[in-house]
């Protein structure tokens, strides 16, 4: 009796019990090799240059340096931050993921709120008008003459507005709340006297929290790496300058192949120091940096609202 | 009897005419809590679209739209008769359809490879590392591709040398032959892991009992995966494909506009940039407004091909 116990146990763990034969072994070891030949394709690069980022920028002309820096120095860095740019436009990716977050978040959930309710005498119309913007938009002209129009070109306004909720989160966070607020809740609240307002935010909003952090953070990495609404919009301002713009400029520049960097128009003194190639393997670390740090941690999340969004999808 | 407010949910349309007022009044707070976004999606998502009408004008920004001049189809003529229109539809496409007979396949192929580790440690580390690229932007992966190309610096053509299959570096950012595939695989570096998640959740849901029964029966590795792994998924493919040629003309822009050089430009022009660079950057808006209606238009026609196919599929395997 015992025996059975403990080898259905195995059964159920795993589903083949053994290597049945050579071939299996085989296929294991390939499977396995390639394997960590993905996880090595993967971190490779930027282990590579992280390691050139902190070298010495004419040693690392030399070229040989894999994952770890042959010469050590900080200069790459030191340069990078205090080059004038930089430091402003970390405060404005900071700014506008902060805030783009937080307004995103708060709008798709008051939206989702509102349609979740079976009662709410216009939910099919508002749930149509937003699921219609997925699939026919605008386009890239029509969109910027209104931008224009509105007076928000070259305004911050303009990094948190136009993208404020996206219908697809809303529909994530709809099922979400169907599936976790019970009628009961609402009814006796309102039995109660609680207005939809105070279900909203002393119900949903700490009930949703999950769903609310996973779209948070979806959102979030997006601000962050948003460059192209920086450079179609806020080019004539630099004072809206965004990391990713900047790191996208010298990128620009080193594909034009100007031996002449972006760098060194603006301050010959400096174009001494670091050579454009080492700049930019230190800007492109600090540009990713938060994302890397944090991923590790958050990444369970991300894998928890895909599969809540592709559930209903 | 006082009247006890009766349970939202249990309220029925009354027979006779709805009294508006009182609905009204009574959702007063929802109706509140939603029409500033109501009136957000109205003015950011269709407006635009009634700009729409500026592929038939001859739109000149300083004057009001209703004095614009009536140019009919004028604008779309311009564009089907003109060549880098069609160097744009054809780059497009070229990097739609690569990307997608690469790129497709190859999550499913991952997903398939993931759920043969027996060991759960190590399958979990790899995802986790695997979903990285997918959270970097584009800016940076761009970056990195840069360097990993470089004929200086990068990896690949030191690997390239070393193994004798070339004697010299290729500069392969600025070979025009090249661009499709960097972009391609570019693409597959960033995304593989992160779209085989959909797979492994597929897969996690096919029942284990079939694996034994399969065992018992005598069927090794390779064709359990066949026929019960890949067979278990093929609906979740089947929709994902459907969905893939919805989006087959809406590929993006970003990596081609950042991985780009001078002399790739001509392959890398992709019809959003193609309207960037001859629409917005020329000030010919209604000649930008006229593709990206063409654009808008044939992405429409594919979703509902898309949506109508799947309504057929969905239900039986193509297997």
């Amino acid at each position: 009796m015992n025996t059975n116990g403990v080898s259905s146990l195995q059964i159920r763990k795993r589903k083949q019990i053994k290597p049945r034969n050579t071939g299996d072994i085989i296929f294991n070891l390939a499977n396995y090799s390639i394997m960590i030949l993905l996880v090595v394709v993967t971190l490779y690069p930027f282990l590579h240059v992280l390691a050139v980022s902190l070298n010495e920028p004419y040693d690392a002309m030399r070229g040989g340096i894999t994952v770890f820096p042959r010469k050590f120095t900080l200069v790459n860095y030191q340069e990078t931050l205090n080059y004038s740019q930089i430091p402003w436009a970390t405060v404005i990716t900071l700014l506008r993921t902060f805030f783009g977050t937080l307004t995103s978040v708060l709008s798709t959930a008051i939206v989702a709120f509102v349609i979740s309710r079976r009662d709410f005498f216009a939910r099919k119309f508002v749930t149509v008008l937003f699921i219609i913007t997925m699939y026919v938009g605008g386009g890239l002209i029509p969109d910027y003459m209104l931008l224009r129009h509105l007076g928000l070109l070259n305004n911050f306004m303009v990094y948190l507005l136009p993208q404020l909720i996206n219908p697809f989160n809303v529909i994530v966070m709809r099922s979400y709340m169907d599936s976790n607020i019970p009628e009961e809740l609402a009814e006796s609240a309102m039995v109660d006297g609680a207005s939809d307002f105070l279900i909203f935010r002393k119900i949903v909003i700490p009930l949703c929290m999950p769903v609310l952090a996973v779209i948070g953070l979806f959102v979030a990495v997006g601000q962050w790496n948003s460059w192209f609404d920086t450079y179609l919009y806020c080019s004539g301002n630099p004072r809206l300058t965004t990391l990713q713009f900047e790191l996208q400029k010298i990128l620009t520049s080193a594909a034009a192949s100007s031996t002449i960097d972006y760098y060194s128009t603006h301050d010959p003194h400096r174009a001494m120091k670091v050579t454009p190639e080492s700049l930019r393997m230190a800007m492109t670390i600090i540009v990713t940096l938060p994302i890397i740090l944090v991923y590790p941690f958050i990444q369970r999340y991300f894998i928890h609202g895909l599969t809540i969004g592709a559930l209903k999808g | 009897m006082k009247a006890t407010p009766v349970p939202e949910s249990k309220i029925l349309v009354p027979v006779g005419k709805k009294n508006w007022k009182k609905i009204i009044k009574r959702q007063r707070y929802l109706l509140l809590m939603v029409v500033s976004f109501i009136i957000w999606i109205l003015i950011f998502r269709y407006v635009p679209l009634w700009g729409w009408v500026m592929a038939f004008q001859d739109y000149k920004p300083w004057l009001p739209i209703t004095q614009q001049e009536w140019v009919g189809w004028k604008f779309f003529i311009e564009i089907f008769q003109d060549p880098v229109f069609y160097r744009a539809m054809r780059n497009t496409l070229a990097m739609s359809f690569l990307g997608f007979f690469i790129g497709f396949p190859l999550p499913i192929i991952l997903a398939l490879l993931l759920n043969e580790l027996r060991n759960i440690k190590f399958r979990r580390t790899v995802q986790t590392i695997s979903y990285l690229p997918y959270f970097v932007s584009w800016v940076v992966v761009a970056s990195i591709v840069f360097r990993m190309l470089s004929p200086t610096d990068g990896i690949i053509n030191q690997i390239l040398l070393s193994l004798n299959l070339i004697d010299r570096p290729i500069a392969f950012m600025g070979e025009p032959q090249f661009f499709w595939w960097i972009v391609v695989f570019s693409t597959v570096w960033k995304e593989v892991g992160w779209n085989s998640i959909i797979f492994l959740a597929a897969i996690s849901g096919i029942d284990p009992q079939l694996y034994e029964a399969a065992t018992i029966d005598g069927a090794g590795r390779f064709r359990k995966m066949w026929h019960i792994t890949l067979a278990g998924i093929m609906p979740t493919i089947i929709v994902l494909l459907v969905m893939s040629i919805g989006h087959l003309i809406n590929i993006g822009f970003e990596r081609q506009f950042l991985l780009r050089t001078g002399p790739t430009r001509d392959m890398a022009e992709v019809i959003d940039l193609y309207i960037l660079t001859y629409g917005l950057g020329a000030g010919r808006f209604s000649f930008g407004t006229a593709a990206g209606v063409f654009k808008s238009v044939v992405s429409l026609i594919l979703l509902t091909f898309a949506n109508w196919l799947s309504k057929k599929t969905t239900g039986y395997r193509v297997i």
